[in-house]
């Protein structure tokens, strides 16, 4: 938790004022109860009516004081909490941008999302306490104790009784109950996930008349959810009641001993009144101390999963910043005996080889899980190859800087999604600057001109997260649009196709094959109609490459490709025909 | 405030009525309770004067009285406490029971139509709301008002000058309240708006994370969530100022009121108007008048939003069911498997007409394929078979009978389908295969795995059968989870069967095996075959071209591609060369 406080430097000054601040404030309450015995032991005693104003007017003054310490106190806090959140989010969010898609895979959006918002304004909430109360609230009890040691010591003895056990009952029912507020929370979540299965299976449920099943499985959940919340509640509803016994009983105690000291001189009736009112300042004070407990024991969560991301060092290093010369003479896409595997499983890919010339189309085929896109996740260098090496333009990839090997390698993802903004925003997301014409260029090649020209604001129409307010086949060409408007000299579609009809598939790429001469392209589908008139063809069958050349070559040689084949309706003599 | 909800929410909590109100009674008598405890402790300490003036019986006598309200009055919060949290978590078990029934209840269409998340957090959260602000309000409301009201009835029988002030000053506090939480309300509208803002752009950055690499876009994807985040920094410095403001504001006024007390009561005193011990429960009760004002205030806004939670779960409660099944539908034992449709129209939103005048004929066994591009309503003729939907007019029949006479479990009995979007739940393996059929044995399980192809699959799982699918099903893959919902159609073994898009996300070659095992089972079944890879279907019998929600042409495969039309040209694009 404490690692943090790194951000914390720039507000060194308002961690050093807010705490003297709310220490000043507190000490004037702490003198509150002395003034009010003083004006009745002397001022009601006398019937001074003079000493009782000049006290009184004392006691309003601290008022008037603490109110304007608090004040500055919750200025500086406010201050350097969300400052503090503010440069946190602000340094995580670079961090997560700087992770490749090996920690970003782990971490997973929502999660990374949840530690940006969630956690950071739970740390942030902290800084303010730590400044507001962390100083007062204990201040406040040691201070109440030792005010009461200095009216009398033998009565103190009461209050180093009771301030212990008022502590230990607040620590236990807190730790008692959390358990059951966790299992509270575990237990709502299976509530949610319940319904939202029923939702989301409403048409299967129903088909298989399971609707009364299903019932029965909520209201389980449901009624299990209801007892931990009531075992959970039974045990801090003694809160309350055993901490207003406990002050009053050391009340009792004070009254009791108190009036004996009465009787011997030792004290009087004033004192008695402000040792109550002291005791009942320690309990509320005790109240905030437990609060500032819970509030930091999240905290701590908090920062843990805060730091988590944090340390999570990105696996993909830029080892050099200097852009290399590409050589134009060199195979556009080489791979030497490349495996790769995921974290904790098994070869995803296993000794690829294979050389891709400059203007050439690669086809890449194979089953769902064979490794097709995370084999050309390589080449842009999203993952580096276990073993083996990816050349691009007859260097290294990882000999280039990140931005000048991306901005070689176009990808096209196969989930087709864009950002909010305009369509010519999303289209310009690779090459700020393209122009009209550029944008127009890449729109006609990917077939989206069409519908595009179709739509009242064009190239200007807005586009909602995620691009929800187009249809797949619309959104996939959107992205080729994207891809070809940086103008890449190797172009990816990883599947990007699959929502297209065919007649708009083969459209698509007739105009990429005549529009993008030199641009060397690699399609990746499971189509083959789509690879099928590519200049090699690589088959992928379990992270293996099975077969590699043109697709005749492939007929003849390759039993995977000529079965991929055969399920597709395209026969051998269809093809020769 | 809604007296109609509030209405209902009561009868929710009338099966428990009588824990509300003994809820109440321990209110009423713990707060009681409460306020005494401050008059008998000033009492005790009048008995102490002075030196040598000390009434040690007396005193004793209020101590013990002391003891025992203390005592009593701990318990009468506990068991309050107790009685609350059952009236409230139990009402809301039951509004979410309720809830939850509805949703398999209302049509189909409400459910496609409402977002999902909207309609899970009616169902978890806004009964939650219910409870904590509603019931748990109304006893904070009523406790509160009785405390005020006592605390003033006390006050002024002991002396109604300082009561008075009392009564005067601490209003000062509430407007002081009001004052912070009217102008800190504006700016928390505003943080909370960018801190939405700020969660959306990381959604949305953090999302497609990969993309922003692709494109190399990082840089300006950090600059964009700087600007918001500096937004984000000046509101909330703002917001969290102002609302701080309260705490110190109410503590001074507080203090004044105390002030005021201690001066005017040992004014009264110095005259012999009022003891020194009840100038200490004046005291007490001066800094204790303003937590139920403070607490009845701050219950206000937590009732509205439980008011606005219970309207949103009446909602959906109030939305009508679909209609009933016939009084006396039929029940039907066995089914040939001829289906008829006869003047069929439909449409989703009547602004956008869909089916129009429909017909169908399909006899026993025959197997039906839909074709068309994306979007064209090929589903829809789905949804009408299994009355997912139900028509606008026109009728569809089952070997002679309509289906709209057929008791809804028995028709949708006789299909089996399988759908695009494989749905699984959070439970084993075997569970999900048998969830047709849930008493079947495991050898029955395994034969359908078998047929499906994924047995082999199962078995190399470290659990196997037993194997416990995560929550959406995120460690199967696309077609795994695909054939799951093959094998637990091919358990059921049904008359029918339902096709629809079902081998979309498999690979062409285990499609081929998986087609294989279907067309044993559709051998002498009526069958429904929804598909864009047109190789699947060329041997239908007859094929249903759709495009823009109508059929337009209708035939087998030779027929249609020697009609030379929509079908010939979608057919032949498959095969286009570059």
């Amino acid at each position: 938790m404490f690692r943090l406080r790194r951000f914390l430097k720039k507000y060194i000054l308002q961690f050093v004022i807010g705490p003297i601040c709310k220490l000043i404030e507190a000490i004037f309450e702490l003198f509150i109860p002395l003034i009010t015995a003083d004006i009745i032991d002397t001022g009601v005693k006398n019937h001074d009516a003079g000493y009782v104003m000049t006290h009184g007017g004392l006691m309003l003054l601290l008022g008037v004081l603490g109110l304007c310490f608090a004040l500055v106190c919750q200025k500086v806090a406010s201050i350097a909490s969300q400052g503090f959140g503010t440069q946190v989010r602000k340094a995580l969010f670079r961090h997560i941008n700087s992770l490749s898609h090996t920690e970003l895979d782990k971490l997973g959006t929502p999660s990374l999302i949840t530690r940006l918002t969630y956690d950071v304004n739970q740390l942030q909430l902290s800084v303010a306490m730590s400044i507001r109360l962390v100083t007062r609230a204990p201040f406040l009890v040691v201070g109440a104790l030792i005010m009461a040691m200095s009216i009398n010591m033998e009565l103190s003895v009461i209050f180093l009784v009771a301030s212990p056990l008022i502590a230990m009952v607040l620590f236990l029912i807190m730790n008692r109950s959390v358990p059951f507020f966790k299992k509270q929370q575990k237990t709502l979540d299976t509530v949610s996930l319940i319904s939202g299965e029923n939702l989301s299976g409403n048409r299967v449920i129903r088909a298989f008349g399971r609707e009364k099943s299903e019932q029965e499985r909520f209201n389980a959940a449901n009624s299990s959810l209801a007892d931990t919340a009531l075992t959970a509640g039974r045990i801090s509803a003694l809160l309350n009641p055993l901490t207003y016994v406990i002050v009053q009983a050391a009340i009792i105690a004070i009254i009791w001993f108190g009036s004996n000291m009465v009787y011997d001189g030792e004290l009087t009736p004033g004192q008695i009144i402000a040792l109550v009112n002291y005791m009942t300042q320690i309990l509320l004070a005790m109240i905030v101390v437990s609060n500032l407990v819970v509030i930091f024991t999240r905290t701590a969560a908090s920062a843990a999963r805060v730091n988590e991301v944090f340390d999570t060092k990105p696996s993909v290093v830029e080892t050099n910043t200097e852009p290399l010369v590409p050589d134009e003479a060199a195979p556009a896409v080489e791979f030497d005996h490349v495996s790769f595997s995921y974290p904790d499983s098994g070869d995803a890919l296993k000794d690829i080889s294979f050389t891709l010339k400059r203007g050439e189309t690669l086809g890449i085929i194979g089953g769902t899980g064979s490794g097709k896109s995370t084999l050309i996740n390589l080449i842009p260098r999203f993952y580096d190859p276990t073993e083996g090496s990816v050349r691009v333009f007859g260097a290294n990839a990882a000999d280039y800087p990140f931005s000048q090997l991306r901005k070689l390698v176009g990808t096209v993802p196969q989930t087709a999604s864009l950002f909010s903004g305009t369509i010519r925003d999303n289209i310009c997301l690779g090459n700020r600057g393209a122009d009209d014409e550029t944008v127009a260029r890449a729109l006609r090649i990917s077939q989206s001109a069409e519908f595009v020209e179709k739509l009242p604001d064009k190239v200007e129409t807005a586009v909602s997260a995620g691009g929800k307010n187009f249809s797949g086949g619309q959104r996939q060409r959107l992205t080729i649009a994207r891809a070809i408007a940086a103008n890449p000299s190797v172009l990816i579609l990883d599947d990007s196709a699959s929502a297209l009809d065919y007649a708009t598939d083969a459209k698509l790429r007739r105009a990429l094959k005549e529009e993008t001469q030199g641009t060397t392209l690699i399609i990746v589908s499971q189509r083959i109609a789509s690879v099928r008139y590519a200049d090699k063809i690589l088959v992928l069958e379990h992270g293996e490459a099975v077969g590699f050349g043109t697709h005749e070559e492939l007929l003849e040689s390759c039993p995977v490709y000529s079965e991929i084949c055969m399920s597709q309706g395209v026969s051998a003599q269809e093809v020769r025909a | 405030m809604n007296k109609q909800t509030v209405k209902r929410i009561l009868k929710y909590a009338s099966p428990y009525k009588g824990s509300l109100m003994m809820a109440m009674i321990y209110a009423l008598l713990y707060v009681v309770l409460t306020l005494t405890v401050p008059v008998l402790i000033g009492k005790a300490i009048d008995h102490a004067i002075e030196r040598g003036n000390v009434d040690f019986a007396a005193i004793g006598q209020f101590l013990l009285m002391i003891a025992v309200t203390v005592a009593a009055c701990s318990v009468f919060q506990w068991l309050m406490g107790l009685c609350i949290n059952k009236v409230s978590y139990f009402t809301v078990r039951d509004i979410r029971r309720e809830a939850f029934e509805k949703l398999n209840r209302v049509p189909l269409s409400y459910i496609d139509s409402h977002p999902h998340g909207d309609l899970i957090s009616r169902i978890v959260n806004d009964s939650d709301a219910v409870g904590d602000g509603l019931l748990q309000g109304i006893t904070q409301l009523f406790s509160g008002l009785v405390m005020i009201i006592c605390t003033l009835g006390f006050m002024v029988m002991m002396n109604v000058y300082i009561a008075l002030i009392v009564v005067i000053l601490t209003p000062l506090s509430l407007f002081f309240a009001a004052f912070v939480s009217r102008i800190s309300q504006k700016q928390f509208k505003k943080q909370s708006g960018t801190q939405g803002e700020l969660s959306s752009f990381a959604e949305e950055y953090i999302g497609q994370q990969k993309l922003v690499k692709a494109f190399g876009y990082e840089e300006e994807a950090c600059e964009g969530f700087d600007e918001i985040n500096q937004r984000l920094k000046e509101c909330g410095q703002k917001s969290q100022f102002y609302s701080s403001l309260a705490n110190p504001g109410t503590r001074f006024v507080n203090s004044i009121v105390t002030v005021a007390v201690t001066i005017v009561g040992a004014v009264s005193a110095v005259s012999g108007g009022i003891t020194v011990g009840q100038i200490s429960a004046f005291i007490t009760y001066a800094n204790q008048y303003t937590k139920p004002f403070n607490e009845v205030t701050g219950v206000i806004p937590q009732l509205q939003a439980a008011l606005a939670g219970a309207g949103r779960v009446f909602e959906l409660l109030d939305e009508p069911d679909q209609t009933p099944d016939d009084a006396d539908a039929l029940v039907p034992v066995s089914c040939a498997g001829q289906i008829s449709a006869e003047n069929v129209y439909f449409s989703y939103t009547p602004e956008k007409k869909l089916i129009e005048d429909f017909h169908l004929n399909v006899k026993a066994g025959q197997c039906i394929a839909i074709v068309g591009p994306t979007g064209c309503g090929k589903t829809t003729l789905i949804n009408l078979l299994m009355r997912f939907y139900d028509v606008d007019s026109g009728d569809i029949q089952i070997d002679g009978s309509s289906i709209y006479h057929i008791k809804r479990d028995s028709l949708r009995s006789m299909f089996g389908m399988v759908l695009q979007e494989s749905w699984l739940y959070h439970a084993s393996i075997r569970d999900n295969v048998a969830y047709g059929k849930p008493d079947a044995t495991l050898e029955e399980v395994r034969q359908a795995c078998k047929e499906a192809y994924i047995d082999r699959f199962i078995q190399r799982l470290p659990d196997g059968y037993d194997t416990i699918i995560s929550e959406g099903g995120t460690n199967l893959s696309a077609g795994q989870r695909q054939l799951l919902c093959i094998a637990r159609v091919m358990l059921c073994d049904p008359p029918m069967l339902i096709l629809d898009e079902a081998t979309g996300s498999i690979d062409t070659r285990t499609e081929l095996k998986v087609q294989r095992a279907f067309n044993k089972m559709m051998q002498g079944r009526t069958s429904f075959i929804v598909a864009h890879r047109l190789s699947t279907i060329k041997e239908a019998d007859i094929i249903l071209v759709m495009k823009d929600g109508n059929i337009i042409e209708q035939g087998s495969h030779d027929e249609l591609i020697s009609r030379n039309g929509f079908y010939c040209k979608l057919y032949n694009s498959q095969f286009a060369p570059t």
